[in-house]
């Protein structure tokens, strides 16, 4: 099979993940939008090992998952934080450092 | 078709399907379990290229760990809250969507265009160092050792911001069961608060007890929900009154 099936399929779901971050209003999805996003640059990651027919690709895609494990418990953190002093999950209401 | 072949249609159409659900669900916690189902089509994906480690990672990590993270704060900051409508930027959902298919159709075009038409597998690196977690254990502790030493530093800094972030100092003294006794006797409710959900449609701690009388009783409620109206309270006592 042609290996470029995997690298559109990693785009597709890139570019579904970009749609979520840029059209929805809810802190929390747009967070899983984001989760997306590092998925398929990991599938893409995987895929370019397959196709190179070394590790390394999937050494680059372990510690993608690193980053996106500590990102999810800091953004998490950051998200309860707002929502226990302006009770919004909204990304339109944290808009203080603006002024 | 081989085996191959077949494995990347099913799990391609079923995540990209979790990915559609998971952006125009309404509910975030139905957003969630559709991130969860593309994150294990994603998983099977890897176990088909050859990358028995990362498939396994992917369900322990993502689908175990991240996933259960996000339900956690959602079970938080409310299952109920769905996106506000209104725009506070005029026409960003348009631009947005035509901004995002533009990137798509960038994407899949250069792809097609310069990509590659033979791949080698990782069935040869796999078996050249014994196996497809001896390979990686080889990169990471070898070639990548520095990268995996920063990486240690990154996750210790992300769990003490966790930490600081969700810390809730306390200013006060923690009171005494006597003068919770003694409070509570001055203000003339010695006995316990009435419990949430009595005589109501519901009985979740967000929905106010009924009085006899069929109105609803605002002392019920714990005091994070005090502010929170239920949306079945209305019809609630329009029924009971």
């Amino acid at each position: 099979m042609n290996p470029n099936n995997y690298l559109v399929l990693a785009g597709i779901l890139f570019t579904i993940g970009a749609f979520g971050v840029l059209v929805r209003r809810n802190a929390i999805i747009v967070f899983m939008s984001v989760e997306m996003m590092l998925n398929a640059a990991n599938l893409a990651f995987v895929a370019a090992s397959h196709i190179t027919g070394t590790l390394d690709g999937q050494a680059a895609a372990f510690f993608v998952m690193v980053v996106a494990a500590a990102e999810v418990v800091v953004g998490l953190a950051i998200i309860v934080v707002i929502f226990r002093t302006r009770r919004s999950a909204s990304i339109d209401e944290a808009s203080l450092l603006k002024y | 078709m081989t085996g191959e072949v077949v494995i990347f249609w099913v799990t391609a159409i079923f995540s990209v399907a979790g990915a559609v659900g998971m952006v125009i669900s309404r509910k975030a916690v139905h957003s969630a379990l559709w991130v969860a189902f593309t994150m294990i089509n994603l998983a099977v994906l890897y176990f088909s290229l050859g990358g028995a480690f990362l498939g396994t990672t992917q369900i322990v990590v993502y689908t175990g760990a991240v996933m259960m993270l996000f339900l956690f704060v959602l079970m938080i900051v409310g299952v109920d809250s769905s996106d506000s409508l209104i725009e506070t930027i005029k026409g960003q959902r348009i631009v947005g969507t035509i901004f995002a298919f533009a990137m798509g159709a960038l994407l899949t075009s250069a792809i097609t265009t310069t990509g590659f038409s033979a791949a080698a597998g990782v069935a040869g690196a796999n078996e050249a160092s014994g196996g497809n977690i001896e390979g990686l254990a080889q990169l990471i502790f070898g070639r990548y050792l520095l990268a995996f030493e920063v990486t240690s530093a990154l996750l210790i800094t992300a769990a003490l911001g966790a930490m600081v972030l969700a810390h809730n100092e306390r200013w006060t003294p923690r009171k005494t069961q006597a003068q919770l006794q003694r409070e509570r006797t001055l203000a003339g409710h010695p006995t316990p608060m009435p419990s949430p959900g009595v005589l109501a449609l519901h009985n979740s701690v967000d929905t106010p007890a009924l009085l006899p009388d069929g109105s609803p009783s605002q002392e019920s409620l714990p005091r994070i929900f005090k502010s929170v109206q239920h949306p079945d309270d209305s019809t609630n006592n329009e029924v009971t009154s």
